[in-house]
């Protein structure tokens, strides 16, 4: 089982993105759970959202304390939040931010697998506006090879219907470009 | 064919009434539950639901309106949770007195105060004396089952009983899960049309829901008490019934590892599949520990409850509830009466557990059990505890 714990602000997609997430991962015949951090969350405001994927069925139901993969959706929230909290040895961050994992490396104070994309950049291009969630799912499968990105493809048409490509488009650059750095 | 797909829990719940083809729904919003009430609405809006919508003023007319039509001969569905199922609460008795197949969702809310929105079961106990069939379902799957069975259960000619399936607000309503999504025709072919068995109709007229002073209250009580210890029965035959067609089958009271086990844990709700993974750890560490879920809250499955527990020498009982200054969580309670007058009942040790969405890792269940082994002179048998309390 992957365990992926997201950092996103209220308003970017976080739990958006779990959802599409989980809902490819059960068409493709895994088992998956996507969920938002319970609780009245305000926009802006610092958020998580979790994800789990497995190919067999899924029996915990409690929150993920010690994640496989923390993705960052929103770099300013490093040094606000700790995005490392719970994360396994030999885990994995992935972040949105135009530094190099070297930088983020740094600035984390983190010895593990570092990842980076600027995924907000690549949304702003394919896209037109700033809001990178689907793009980073890109960056997430990736780094961690859980799935294929072709797998995507259905739920965010489902979702998006006519800017769908825009945001496969976007997807499949993060996979491209991000950096990962061991 | 049913498809597997991943859906929110409350988006799943909603798909499976639409393919029960109710007549009407009436529901006020309210968190955790609202997403089923949206839901609904965009299928009637969107004409793939053909039912009446009611866009209530509050949950009292929600359940006032669900009344109305079911005495009409509609099938309606309502959706609730917390402070909404406590307003209905007023209404709750004469919908069973009315013998008005309703069925409801639960997604199970603590009550206030303080205000809180997360998970536990303080609203479905003070409902539990209400006539109400109540089920509890542990995940996805098993809402969308329970929910269609509950039309069938709720309308036999023998029950006439209005039902709630209990679903945990977040840790299932808010949770996109793999779920089968049983076809029309294969929900047709296992839910016939509702044949209500008197309706009000100006053409016909009839009376219900009528005055009845002291001469006749008595009777009437005693009638709504054998109508849903008879509803048992039913429920049994319409699970099995469910577990022939579908190929999942749902007891009153489930178990696991159970068979051989000294030491057994009763979860109600989302907490038994976290559970399980706790009892296999134990396992693998030699502890004999099994699990007991308990699926029928009312009418209380009496005999499976006795027959599941009969070889262990303890039982731990989670509750998601208070009873405040009483003899422990509602559910502790009521296994404590049922296994009273057993010549052999194990130890019964009470925790309250999850309250107001409070987590349960792993190690929570894990430390349960290792603090009850660990209690040899059973000092704490028979009194309950809050887990994880700070003091």
């Amino acid at each position: 089982m992957i365990e992926v714990r997201w950092h996103g602000r209220g308003g970017q997609g976080a739990v958006t993105s779990v959802e599409l997430l989980a809902v490819s991962a059960i068409a493709a015949g895994k088992f998956a759970q996507g969920f938002p951090s319970f609780g009245p969350e305000r926009r802006g405001a610092p958020v998580a959202a979790f994800t789990r994927i497995d190919d067999k069925k899924i029996d915990v139901r409690s929150g993920i304390y010690e994640p496989d993969v923390v993705l960052v959706l929103d770099s300013s929230l490093i040094g606000l939040v700790n995005v490392l909290d719970g994360l396994k040895p030999g885990g994995k961050v992935i972040v949105n931010t135009a530094k190099t994992p070297e930088e983020i490396r740094k600035d984390l104070n983190f010895n593990g697998t570092v990842a980076t994309v600027d995924g907000t950049g690549i949304a702003r291009k394919e896209m037109g506006v700033p809001i990178a969630n689907t793009t980073m799912i890109g960056a997430l499968l990736k780094a961690t090879g859980i799935m294929e990105l072709d797998a995507m493809k259905d739920s965010i048409e489902h979702r998006f219907g006519r800017i769908a490509q825009k945001n496969l488009n976007a997807m499949k650059r993060a996979y491209d470009e991000i950096k990962i750095s061991k | 064919m049913g498809k597997r797909v991943g859906l929110e829990v409350t988006v799943a719940v909603a798909e499976a009434v639409a393919l029960c083809r109710i007549d009407m729904a009436g529901v006020y919003p309210i968190t955790p539950q609202s997403h089923i009430a949206e839901h609904l609405s965009n299928l009637v809006a969107d004409g793939k639901l053909d039912a009446e919508f009611v866009t209530v003023e509050s949950e009292h007319s929600a359940m006032s309106a669900v009344i109305g039509a079911a005495a009409a001969g509609a099938r309606v569905y309502t959706a609730t949770s917390s402070q909404g199922l406590m307003l209905m609460h007023e209404l709750l008795p004469i919908a069973s007195a009315m013998r008005l197949p309703i069925t409801m969702a639960i997604a199970n809310r603590a009550v206030s105060g303080p205000l809180n929105i997360l998970n536990d079961h303080s609203d479905i106990m003070p409902q539990r004396d209400a006539g109400w069939i109540a089920v509890f379902a542990e995940n996805g799957q098993e809402a969308v089952d329970l929910s269609i069975a509950a039309f069938k259960i709720a309308e036999h000619k023998d029950v006439m009983l209005p039902v709630s399936v209990n679903i945990d607000g977040f840790q299932l309503t808010h949770m996109v899960e793999p779920v089968i999504l049983p076809s029309q025709e294969e929900v047709d072919a296992f839910l016939p049309p509702f044949v209500p068995h008197a309706t009000l109709h100006p053409s016909n007229p009839v009376t219900m829901g009528a005055f009845s002073m002291s001469d006749y209250f008595t009777e009437i009580m005693k009638a709504k008490d054998e109508a849903i210890k008879n509803s048992r029965k039913v429920i049994l035959e319409v699970w099995d019934e469910w577990g022939r067609q579908f190929g999942r089958s749902y007891k009153p009271v489930e178990t696991y590892r159970a068979e051989d086990a000294d030491i057994l844990m009763l979860t109600m709700g989302s907490m038994g599949e976290t559970a399980k993974i706790a009892i296999d750890e134990l396992r693998g560490k030699g502890v004999r520990a099994g699990l007991v879920k308990l699926r029928l809250w009312r009418p209380f499955p009496f005999a499976e409850l006795k027959a599941a527990v009969k070889n262990a020498q303890k039982l731990i009982v989670t509750d998601r509830a208070v009873s405040f200054g009483g003899p422990g969580g509602p559910v502790f309670s009521e296994i404590k009466s049922a296994l009273f007058a057993q010549a052999r009942r194990p130890s019964i040790y009470n925790y309250i557990i999850g309250l107001g969405g409070r987590d349960m890792a792993v190690s929570d269940f894990v430390g349960m059990f290792d603090q009850v082994l660990a209690d040899r002179a059973q000092a704490k048998a028979d009194t309950y505890e809050f887990w994880g309390v700070r003091e």
